[in-house]
């Protein structure tokens, strides 16, 4: 397990073992997605309150909980940068940033379109929609802060200790729904008791979370494979590539 | 068919957001695959002005 962990610090190993991942997570993201949203928008029932509005839940809730796992990979992957000095855990830091943030924006974006017909409003400063706009606020912030350090390494741990502050926001959108009392609907899967929700509509948002964690690692793979080819370029094992392609 | 596209009077609200989650994913594809086309453009212009 260190051996491995050891391993996987070392930029080359990583740029060819997701090179090999690389492929089969973008099939898996491509199959899952597309027969998730044929079920999704064609198999499914309509819901007997919200109609066909609800389908929305299938590009909604899949990427509202992207956008808290993905900030939960930056804020560990910050820490061991931080405390182990390991180049590839700051790659992964700074390159999930963009991810989370699209995974956010989409999120809001989504929800905003979804509250319009149910609620009447495409927004409402309630506590799950103003802390999920704070996570957005801390994607971004963790960006700018990197953009602005000229220093690599300074720039990784600066926005470390950014992401490891924010980590306080992901309980409290996570339970807004319950501490509060909001627009937003409580939840439907990640209950206690069994999911309140009928098995043909339940199997599509997984089958579409699966999709976005897919996703997440192809899009991962890609932009954490081209920063190591930038960092990296004046090692030998780059040049040698670069020359044989 | 076309009750389908209609979504039981959601068409807007149900295609804009499929719409919107399918242009920002094929984004976050297309950016890398360029990025990679320009870095590896780049290191091959260095290294043939290194060999030069």
């Amino acid at each position: 397990m260190w051996l491995w962990f050891h391993k996987l610090g070392s930029p080359k190993y990583f740029y060819d073992l997701s090179g090999k991942f690389l492929p089969w997570f973008g099939w898996l993201t491509l199959i899952l997605m597309l027969v998730g949203t044929y079920w999704g928008l064609v198999l499914a029932p309509a819901d007997y309150q919200q109609g066909d509005s609800y389908r929305i839940i299938y590009v909604h809730v899949p990427a509202a909980w992207m956008s808290l796992f993905v900030y939960m990979v930056m804020a560990t992957a910050g820490a061991v940068g931080l405390i182990w000095k390991m180049k590839m855990a700051d790659v992964v830091a700074s390159c999930s940033a963009p991810l989370g943030a699209a995974f956010t924006f989409l999120a809001l974006i989504t929800g905003s379109l979804w509250g319009k017909p149910m609620w009447g409003t495409y927004w409402v400063w309630d506590a799950r929609l103003t802390s999920e706009l704070i996570l957005l606020f801390l994607y971004l912030g963790f960006m700018g802060l990197e953009a602005a350090i000229d220093d690599k390494r300074t720039a990784a741990n600066a926005c470390a200790v950014l992401a490891l502050v924010g980590v306080v926001n992901i309980p409290i959108i996570h339970y807004s729904v319950e501490w509060w009392n909001t627009l937003h609907q409580g939840s439907t899967v990640a209950r206690m008791d069994k999911p309140a929700m009928d098995t043909n509509m339940l199997i599509p948002l997984l089958l579409m979370w699966l999709g976005f964690m897919f996703y997440y690692g192809t899009t991962l793979f890609m932009r954490a494979r081209n920063e190591v080819l930038h960092r990296e370029r004046d090692t030998t094992w780059v040049k040698d590539m670069v020359t044989e392609s | 068919m076309s009750e389908f596209f209609h979504m039981g009077g959601y068409a807007f609200f149900v295609w804009t957001s499929y719409g919107i989650a399918l242009v920002v994913l094929l984004a976050n594809i297309i950016l890398p695959m360029q990025r990679k086309k320009e870095i590896l453009k780049n290191l091959k212009r260095r290294l043939r002005r290194e060999q030069a």
